[in-house]
């Protein structure tokens, strides 16, 4: 086991090497911070003497060695826009990314994993036509055009619920409030996670119930629900992590335009605003931020696998 | 003689297999032929629009007329014939960046299982790169960096889509690999090529083709909200998400639902026929599954 983790460590490492490749790449694509210094205020020189300092006279890859480094220990760099050190902004940033992401993940598992195991066990009835149905259409919606819709509806017409930021301004934060002000992003992003996994746990349901060891089950005549109950469900344990395992990096980045409609004031919000005002410095840090959790996400879905699978030995 | 008739025979009654295993999915044949339909409006939309899609042509953000069957937006033009265009667009971001994507994809994935070896690392190891990169980061990060216009989200798309179908071929071909009529090929001491191109390929399209329907979805939503957002194609050229960008506004949220229902409900029949599409196709190549 260990010696497996320390395997997977090790395959890990490129990756993450290329992820902070790609990372510099694109930053320096994007072009060189001292463009926006641009201007009658700034001569030649300066800028010149701004591009020593700042060690973009040197070869792109010495450049990059230099940002590797303070990137292991710990500096991020600074924002272009607001100057402030990356990691302080992602940090002060990424709490109310995580509630957000972290309500509608647990929300839409609660829905889906019921759902894909009753669509499976009755497959090719109208109930499981229905809740395939209802999932292709949950994720076929855009998220953007659902969340139009509910502002339409509950903020336009009938004034229920405030359509932007975590808080009313003003008012000191209360936990009603958060929660009133979460109903909206939560369920559009509910409706489009619980769509896709949905399917994903079904299709994993039904590969399971065709196996050999389940005939075995219902031919010893232990009957219909303790077959589901004790025989198949813990072997859909095993997908249900690996799902769960693909949409925790999603904690991080994947809500970027639910939390622009709605200016949540998330890791999405300072990306998109980032993109949007070419501050590549903040964008650079999301993007690793994410690549890092996804590595470690894999790592421990695979040592997950091995709790829930006592055939699995590594 | 017969032999050869039988050669011949296999492959046919392979796909009419899947034909009509298809056709046991009612709600996946309508979708066919809504997407059909969609497909031949989108193309013939220079003959069919009424009017020019930029083109001024009558009062600013009128309720749907007679002259006017789906009103005009903000500035004037024909909602229909831009609807139209938008369609065309929409579907050429989606077909467009589904085939780059395919073939980066295929040609990787056959690359890395067939050769193995260091081949095999380099290459997953990239895949791996890419896939752990947020998706719509990636995308909005590129679309930021390139001009956004419609050419771009294309290559785009279609240069982040790969890695899904790169690792499903890749596993197809380990798997095949191992099956006794390759190994035959090995024996035989077949031409390397040849084993890949003309045993291992055919016998990976069904899946890659299940599989890319749902990259055509993808690409359709992704181009949609990348549009939404101004990052994706470019106004004047119309398309299904800049269409909505109007709709960011309260004014027209409130007051002019002709200027972005009809835009929303296109994307999500859209989508959605496309996924029904996919899911029955997935059934009719491999029915244990």
């Amino acid at each position: 086991m260990f010696k497996y983790i320390v395997k997977r460590i090790l395959i890990a490492l490129p990756v993450l090497l290329g992820i902070t490749i790609i990372d510099y790449v694109i930053m320096s694509l994007a072009g060189s911070p001292l463009e926006i210094l641009q201007g009658p205020r700034f001569s030649e020189a300066a800028i010149e003497a701004k591009s020593i300092a700042f060690g973009l006279d040197q070869p792109l890859y010495i450049q990059y060695f230099v940002w590797l480094k303070e990137m292991i220990q710990g500096n991020m760099g600074y924002s272009i826009k607001s100057y402030q050190p990356v990691s302080i902004i992602i940090g002060s940033h990424v709490g109310s990314t995580l509630l957000l992401m972290g309500t509608s993940l647990i929300i839409s598992f609660i829905i889906s994993i019921p759902a894909g195991i009753y669509s499976a066990v009755h497959r090719y009835t109208k109930r499981d036509y229905a809740v395939v149905t209802a999932s292709f259409l949950g994720s076929s919606i855009p998220s953007f055009f659902l969340s139009l819709i509910l502002i339409y509806f509950f903020t336009v017409r009938l004034g229920w619920l405030p359509s932007s930021g975590m808080t009313t301004t003003g008012e000191t934060s209360n936990i009603m409030d958060v929660i009133k002000h979460m109903i909206m992003p939560v369920s559009v992003l509910v409706v489009s996670l619980a769509g896709t996994n949905i399917r994903y746990i079904r299709s994993a349901v039904l590969e399971i119930l065709q196996q050999d060891y389940l005939r075995t089950a219902r031919a010893k005549g232990i009957g219909h629900f303790r077959t589901i109950n004790k025989h198949a469900l813990r072997n859909a344990l095993l997908p249900i992590i690996t799902v769960i395992g693909m949409e925790i990096p999603m904690l991080f980045g994947g809500a970027v335009i639910v939390e622009q409609i709605f200016s949540w004031p998330g890791l999405g919000l300072i990306t998109m605003n980032a993109i949007i005002n070419r501050d590549y410095p903040v964008i650079m840090g999301v993007c690793l931020l994410t690549g890092v959790v996804v590595l470690i996400v894999n790592l421990l879905t695979d040592i997950l696998y091995a709790f829930a699978d006592p055939t699995i030995q590594y | 003689m017969k032999k050869k008739a039988i050669e011949n025979d296999f492959p046919r009654s392979n796909w009419v297999m899947i034909f009509k295993r298809f056709g046991r999915h009612k709600l996946a044949v309508i979708s066919l032929c809504f997407l059909c339909l969609l497909s031949l409006l989108a193309i013939l939309a220079p003959i069919l629009a009424p009017f020019h899609p930029n083109e001024l042509t009558g009062d600013f953000s009128k309720a749907p007329t007679f002259q006017h069957l789906l009103g005009t937006d903000q500035i004037g033009r024909d909602m229909l014939s831009r609807l139209l265009y938008a369609t065309r667009s929409s579907l050429l971001v989606g077909v467009a960046a589904t085939v780059i994507s395919t073939i980066i994809g295929v040609v990787l994935g056959l690359l890395s299982g067939f050769f193995g070896g260091i081949t095999d690392i380099v290459i997953m190891r990239i895949t791996d790169t890419v896939m752990s990169f947020p998706y719509i980061l990636l995308v909005l990060v590129a679309a930021a960096i390139f001009e956004p216009g419609l050419w771009n989200i294309i290559l785009i798309l279609g240069f982040v889509d790969w890695p899904g179908v790169a690792r499903l071929v890749r596993g197809n071909v380990l798997s095949l690999r191992e099956t006794n009529f390759i190994k035959g090929d090995t024996i035989a001491a077949m031409p390397g090529w040849y084993v890949l191109f003309s045993e291992i390929l055919p016998n990976t399209i069904a899946p890659v083709l299940v599989y890319s329907t749902s990259v055509f979805a993808i690409s359709i939503l992704d181009e949609a909200a990348l549009s939404f957002l101004g990052m994706g194609v470019q106004p004047p050229t119309a398309s299904l998400g800049n269409i909505l960008n109007g709709a960011q506004s309260i004014t027209i949220l409130t007051g002019k639902p002709w200027l972005w229902i009809p835009a929303g409900v296109l994307i999500i029949l859209l989508v959605i026929s496309i996924n029904f599409v996919g899911d029955a196709l997935r059934d009719a190549v491999d029915p244990t599954a």
